[in-house]
């Protein structure tokens, strides 16, 4: 895979994030030299190697299923960057 | 026109009966104040770090058994990234690469006979908040009482050819949930949820035609509505010459149509990866085994064992099992009483008749076993006739009174004493002597009316086929 300025472009916008030209070039150099390493290690073979699927050798670390949370809504509602009623308030989703 | 074949494949969102939310210790509770039953994991607030729910994991197991599905021995959870601020950590997590449950089949029975819809796979996820669009202030308020509410999505095959069918397979469906208790599946609530995947194709082509995706459906009337709606109107497009779209549209049932709401070429891309915040999931034999051990007898299996061991019409097994709380009153009940076939007749018969008339759904019979078994036993002993007792019955369904307690109370016990039935039985006689000689004229019917006005005067407390009988010997 090659990383082309289009790619940069597209990813940015799934991001939703804005480069700047000079953002735009360093991102599309360490994204090339990031995937070039990864081609690399396509070279090995790996037939019989079971895809990691997480980085810790651990498995089955639950919860119980118990209330442990009660109305916090006044210390939660202190992030909001605005807020109504008790609500969340954000900028309108549809038109 | 040209014969076309409708394919429907079903996506089903439930929320699971869990006490909590899938990666934190807040309430699952429906409705409550906005914003009260939240947490700094489930509004994803930096630093916060899920933990999973087991009881999650062991539902959806459940469900997936209930399905005949592969269970995957060794699962993980993936995120599904898009920025809407329902998800306010601007991703959901999800399972994409190993779901928990795969290749089921469930049967479902319409006009045409019984058929197999194929279970694709079963995944586990979190639920959404809820917005709510404020036209005054022009912005958009939200509540994330329901973010992180557990979820399973239960993906079928492309094996519905109708509105019929998709409808008979989301009420076995709900009926199996409901049956081993991993959800309420109460659709008003939002419980249960469908997307609809929908394409036609020319009857007898064997390539799928271009399918759509309907969202927004919370009904099965809207499904099956939404169902016939989008066929006719992708029927419409191929007549026309024209091609179908791939594109996501939303249902508007008051319009009784469906509109776009993205198409293929703005279609979103997830961006899936690994949920690197929660380690895998590992399902031994041994906790399998525990699950299946726990799964009730279902639907199928209980009807065909009522009409079996109790000799119970298939028509009335039908009924008796068509919900959980039914049939659980039905063997509770004749564990204390015996009598199947009588206990059948008051559950299909009466209860059924006083739900219609309090438009009250049947999960939430409130009548107590050991309170039926009593006044079946009551009528068997001859203490109350069938009249008397349909009355208590009314009583035991809307006040829960106590049968005997209530019988005794307002003296509706049958009058044992022979001596006082003969006694308004001679007055009858008396009175009416245009019946009697009717009667004795031949018109055997007459003696309907006698019977009658003796019930009258006793206030019904006396059995019928007694009175009969000392009513023809004192004619």
């Amino acid at each position: 895979m090659i990383i082309t300025g289009e790619t940069i472009d597209y990813v940015a916008a799934l991001a939703k994030i804005q480069l700047s030209e000079e953002e735009r070039l360093r991102a599309k150099k360490d994204l090339g030299e990031i995937i070039g390493y990864m081609e690399r290690m396509n070279e090995l073979d790996t037939t019989d190697v079971e895809p990691m699927s997480h980085a810790f050798p651990l498995s089955n670390v639950f919860r119980e299923d118990e209330i442990t949370n009660g109305d916090e809504r006044e210390a939660m509602l202190l992030n909001a960057p605005n807020q109504k009623d008790g609500y969340f308030v954000v900028p309108k989703t549809v038109e | 026109m040209k014969l076309y074949e409708t394919v429907i494949g079903l996506e089903v969102h439930v929320e699971l009966a869990t006490k909590t939310k899938i990666f934190c210790g807040c309430t699952t509770a429906f409705g409550g104040a906005p914003n009260t039953h939240i947490c700094p994991v489930c509004t994803g607030m930096p630093g916060s770090l899920p933990v999973l729910n087991k009881k999650v994991v062991e539902y959806a197991m459940a469900a997936g058994l209930a399905c005949g599905c592969e269970i995957t021995r060794r699962t993980k959870f993936d995120r599904k990234n898009y920025f809407y601020p329902d998800l306010p950590k601007a991703y959901q997590v999800s399972q994409l690469y190993l779901p928990i449950c795969r290749d089921g089949k469930i049967e479902i029975e319409t006009a045409a006979g019984k058929k197999e819809i194929g279970i694709h796979e079963i995944h586990m996820e979190e639920d959404a908040g809820k917005l709510i669009h404020d036209d005054w202030d022009d912005c958009t308020l939200i509540d994330y009482n329901r973010c992180g509410v557990p979820l399973i999505e239960i993906v079928s095959n492309p094996d519905m050819r109708s509105a019929e069918e998709a409808v008979a397979y989301l009420e076995k469906l709900r009926l199996i949930l409901k049956y081993i208790g991993v959800s309420d599946c109460k659709m008003q609530e939002g419980a249960l949820r469908a997307d609809v995947n929908l394409s036609v194709r020319e009857m007898g082509s064997t390539e799928f035609g271009t399918r759509t995706e309907m969202k927004n459906l919370n009904s099965f009337k809207a499904i099956a509505r939404a169902i016939e709606g989008e066929r006719k109107r992708q029927i419409e497009v191929l007549e026309y010459g024209k091609k179908v779209i791939q594109e996501t549209r939303r249902w508007d049932d008051n319009k009784d149509t469906s509109f776009s709401m993205r198409t293929k070429e703005d279609a979103m891309d997830y961006r899936y990866f690994p949920e690197p915040d929660l380690v895998p999931v590992e399902i031994d034999e041994e906790w399998l085994t525990l699950i299946k051990e726990k799964e009730p007898e279902l639907r199928d299996a209980k009807r065909k064992r009522y009409q079996e061991e109790y000799q119970i019409p298939a028509y009335d097994a039908g009924i008796l099992t068509a919900s959980k709380r039914m049939a659980d009153l039905f063997e509770e009940t004749i564990q204390i009483c015996g009598k199947p076939k009588e206990v059948s007749n008051w559950l299909m018969v009466e209860t059924m008749r006083l739900l219609k008339e309090a438009e009250q759904d049947v999960d939430d019979i409130t009548i107590p076993p050991k309170k039926l078994a009593a006044l079946i036993e009551m009528i068997d002993q001859g203490k109350i006739n069938r009249t008397v007792g349909k009355e208590v019955f009314e009583h035991i369904f809307k006040e829960d009174v106590d049968p005997k307690e209530y019988v005794r109370r307002n003296g509706l016990s049958i009058n044992q004493d022979d001596g006082r039935l003969r006694e308004v039985i001679q007055s009858v006689i008396q009175n009416n002597p245009q019946s009697v000689s009717d009667y004795h004229s031949g018109k055997k019917k007459a003696i309907g009316y006698l019977i009658g006005q003796t019930m009258f005067y006793l206030k019904g407390k006396a059995d019928p086929a007694k009175v009969r009988m000392l009513m023809e010997a004192e004619l």
